[in-house]
């Protein structure tokens, strides 16, 4: 585990930094991906199902991202985050809900007094290719809308062509035009592709300052995977033992079904453990998963099935 | 509602509200019998003197089952049944036998459910590990193997290869039905007739596959199956009708069979113990390192011959190596096998229980430190927690003899030279394993360890297309692979 003495920071050269990032231990694929889908095959029954449920339901960062979206499809996500099951209060509102900037005062409007946060993608989301300048007006646009968490796409580009500290001070920049509001930084792992970049450039934003890293935009082919989620609570916990500071994780894209969300809190659950197994620390980034888990969790109670036309279409 | 500054500390390891559920496989699916007969000549019949144990399950020491005990009567009737099988047998075209092969493979398939939980009741073992590693690895077997029986002309054993005739297979009780596989799948292909022993502890899972034998309409007498203990397999390897001789367990009995076959005909293949070494450099993939060492020594609760039961670190990372191992243990769910989330089983006997703790006292003893993450052991049955020694010398007992349990030993070296001198230091040779991002120090370190199997950067991975065997009191003769059939065969 590095030594806090030994982190670069703002202003190290490229060389400082590439010492650093690629002196962290190399992540072997095969294994990574194995342990992930053991812990895949581990059997949730009953009250921990419902456990599990439930806490997915907690940690859903409810999201539209369309260039269709509109204030009144904002609108009925956002009914639909702060009371998902409008015949049962006994279920969870979700964390957050997420759209692109010019659309936050819409759902602060909407979200006022019911717990769930304001989520905004920032920093010309998806691609991030766009100046600096014009990065930070977006922040601090979602920011004076009301945003209380920007998700940011780190530059993938400068990152594959070895400028870490061009990375490292975009996000830090980003960082302090967020405020108050919560930073989670969008490393993109389908692009970063291999395994050692993903810890690297997870540590790159965890050094900058991010209070969440988070895989993917859901734009790219691949987006999260057990395996890449893995290896960042894996990071987490090795920062939070080299720093002090835990940083949260949040899964983005393609995980649609209870299934899939319970063996992402099995990932959560034996290998940082519990202290990350609250919407506080562990997030899920997904739309159409929350039906499921509504349904699933009808299953549970009642012992059959609802189906689809039970469950709200937002 | 999430809080927009971090906390400045974490929350501590509190109690964990994500308990799991238990998740039990239903053990009816095994279907078992009060009781078992031996299987000969396409038969089950009693033991000729009548004679019957009980087999026990380890989870809970109660009996699943009565079983014949075979005696030399027995042993007679099954070699003669295996001799008078053997010419038709070997005549067949080696496409015909394949397709005895296949439709074998395909029954464990279809079967593999029944197969696991019947394993996993007898051995002890998690249902997890019976269901994804076993029975996959006992179909793949007999696949494999099914696939060389018409191409044996083209193996490299000469134009003309022949089988040898009545193999004497005997197998330990680790991974009862994967044995198995290892040794009658490649028999049978090169047209060799059997007559097998399985482990007096874990005789099921071998009834069950004679069963399968009868479903795929197997000829009669290829394979008979003897349950009994070791003086029914010390009477099979002494039969005068055996002309292959096959063992796989403790490097003592491997010892009293040579003894017993020496100056006959009997060609011999022994895969015996091993005290193997899991290399670990500074430069290694820390986190699947440490996956492993969890999985090199704690699979199948240790009972593996080929188990990493010496860790060697590089002792610039050793402390960090031992605390991120510890943190790991912690999490290792120890109970009932047939729990869906069991990581670690049942002990498979009483009698093994016993050596591993005189072993693991010894090393206490001996002034190593030893620790246990804390975990509750079932009140019956056989059980022993994982377990890490620290501070351990290569002159210990602990880093010399197998234990053959859940029981690491931790040991540090400076530079790879050392670290081969010390892999090496052991009479056996069955494995290694090598972690580093290095791949010319994983090609450096393959040259010089003293091993039959070297894995780099995972351990424990097993394939029928790869031989195994060992070097030294390891035994000799490799099982898998095209390797495998040269036993099997007159080259």
């Amino acid at each position: 585990m590095p030594d806090t003495a030994t982190f670069p920071g703002p202003g190290a050269s490229n060389a400082a930094w590439r010492a650093f990032l690629h002196g962290l231990p190399g992540v072997d694929a095969v294994g990574l991906q194995e342990r992930a889908a053991r812990l895949g095959t581990r059997s949730i029954k009953e009250s921990a199902k419902g456990f599990a449920i439930d806490t997915a339901i907690s940690m859903i960062d409810l999201t539209t991202l369309e260039g269709a979206d509109t204030p009144g499809r904002v609108r009925a996500l956002c009914a639909k985050a702060a009371g998902p099951e409008p015949t049962d209060r006994s279920v969870p509102r979700a964390a957050a809900v997420c759209v692109y900037p010019d659309l936050v005062g819409t759902a602060v409007e909407a979200l006022r007094g019911t717990g769930v946060a304001v989520a905004s993608v920032a920093t010309a989301f998806p691609s991030g290719r766009a100046p600096l300048e014009a990065k930070l007006v977006d922040t601090r646009a979602a920011v004076a809308a009301g945003a209380a968490e920007i998700d940011m796409v780190i530059d993938r580009g400068a990152f594959l062509a070895g400028d870490y500290l061009a990375v490292f001070e975009e996000i830090a920049a980003i960082r302090e035009a967020c405020g108050d509001a919560h930073l989670k930084v969008i490393l993109e792992t389908g692009e970063l592709v291999t395994y050692d970049n993903i810890r690297r450039a997870c540590w790159l934003a965890m050094l900058a300052g991010a209070d969440f890293v988070k895989t993917s935009t859901g734009k790219v082919a691949v987006n999260a995977t057990p395996a890449n989620t893995l290896l960042l609570l894996l990071a987490v916990r090795d920062f939070l033992a080299a720093t002090g500071r835990q940083v949260g994780v949040k899964a983005a894209g393609g995980i649609r079904t209870s299934k899939d969300a319970v063996k992402y809190l099995v990932l959560v659950n034996e290998t940082v453990g519990p202290a990350w197994l609250t919407p506080r620390w562990f997030r899920l980034g997904a739309s159409s998963l929350l039906n499921d888990l509504l349904m699933q969790r009808h299953k549970l109670r009642t012992g059959s099935y609802s189906g689809p036309d039970y469950v709200t279409v937002d | 509602m999430p809080e927009p500054t971090p906390e400045p500390t974490p929350a501590p390891r509190a109690e964990n509200p994500f308990a799991y559920s238990p998740a039990p496989q239903s053990a009816s699916v095994a279907a078992l019998a009060p009781s078992y007969g031996l299987f000969i000549d396409g038969e089950f019949r009693p033991a000729a003197d009548g004679r019957v144990f009980k087999t026990v399950a380890p989870a809970s020491e109660e009996a699943l089952s009565e079983v014949a005990e075979a005696g030399q009567e027995d042993v007679a009737a099954a070699v003669a049944a295996a001799r008078a099988a053997f010419p038709a047998w070997s005549a067949l075209p080696g496409a015909e036998r394949a397709k005895y092969l296949f439709r074998i493979a395909r029954l464990i398939q279809e079967r593999s459910r029944e197969l696991a939980v019947l394993e996993s009741l007898d051995n002890g073992k998690p249902i997890r590990e019976s269901r994804d590693v076993d029975l996959p690895l006992v179909a793949a077997h007999f696949f494999y193997y099914a696939g060389w029986a018409d191409k044996l002309e083209h193996a490299g054993f000469g134009p003309r290869p022949r089988p040898l005739g009545v193999a004497g297979q005997v197998i330990p009780w680790n991974f009862p039905l994967l044995m198995l596989a290892w040794k009658v799948a490649p028999a049978l292909a090169c047209g060799n007739t059997v007559v097998l022993k399985p482990a007096e502890t874990t005789p099921l899972t071998a009834l069950r596959f004679a069963e399968i034998c009868v479903q795929a309409g197997l000829p009669r007498g290829v394979v008979n199956i003897l349950t009994g203990d070791g003086a029914a397999g010390a009477a099979l390897v002494a039969h005068p009708g055996v002309d292959k001789v096959a063992f796989t367990g403790s490097t003592a009995v491997g010892r009293e069979i040579a003894r017993t076959v020496a100056g006959s005909r009997k060609r011999l293949t022994l895969e015996l113990g091993g005290k193997a070494a899991n290399i670990v450099f500074e430069d290694a993939p820390v986190d699947q390192a440490v996956e492993g060492i969890v999985d090199g020594i704690f699979f199948n609760q240790g009972h593996v011959c080929c188990a990493g039961s010496r860790l060697l670190v590089q002792e610039s990372v050793a402390e960090e190596v031992v605390a991120a191992l510890k943190e790991r243990m912690r999490t290792l769910r120890v109970g009932d096998p047939l729990d869906k989330n069991t990581d670690i089983g049942a002990v498979n006997s009483a009698a093994q229980l016993a050596r591993i703790s005189e072993l693991a006292a010894a090393g206490e003893a001996e002034g190593a430190e030893r620790w246990s993450p804390p975990c509750e052991l079932p009140e019956t049955g056989w059980w022993f927690a994982p377990t890490l020694f620290t501070h351990v010398s290569q002159a210990h007992r602990i880093a010399r003899e197998e234990i053959f349990g859940p029981v690491l030993s931790v040991l540090t070296f400076r530079t790879p030279e050392e670290a081969v001198a010390k892999a090496n230091n052991t009479p056996y040779g069955l494995s290694a394993g090598i972690w580093t991002e290095k791949g010319s120090r994983i090609l450096w370190m393959a040259d010089r360890l003293r091993a039959g199997v070297v894995w780099a950067n995972t351990f424990n991975k097993f394939d029928p297309t790869s031989p195994f065997g060992g070097y030294q009191e390891s035994g000799y003769g490799r099982e898998g692979g095209r390797h495998g059939l040269e036993a099997y065969l007159n080259a």
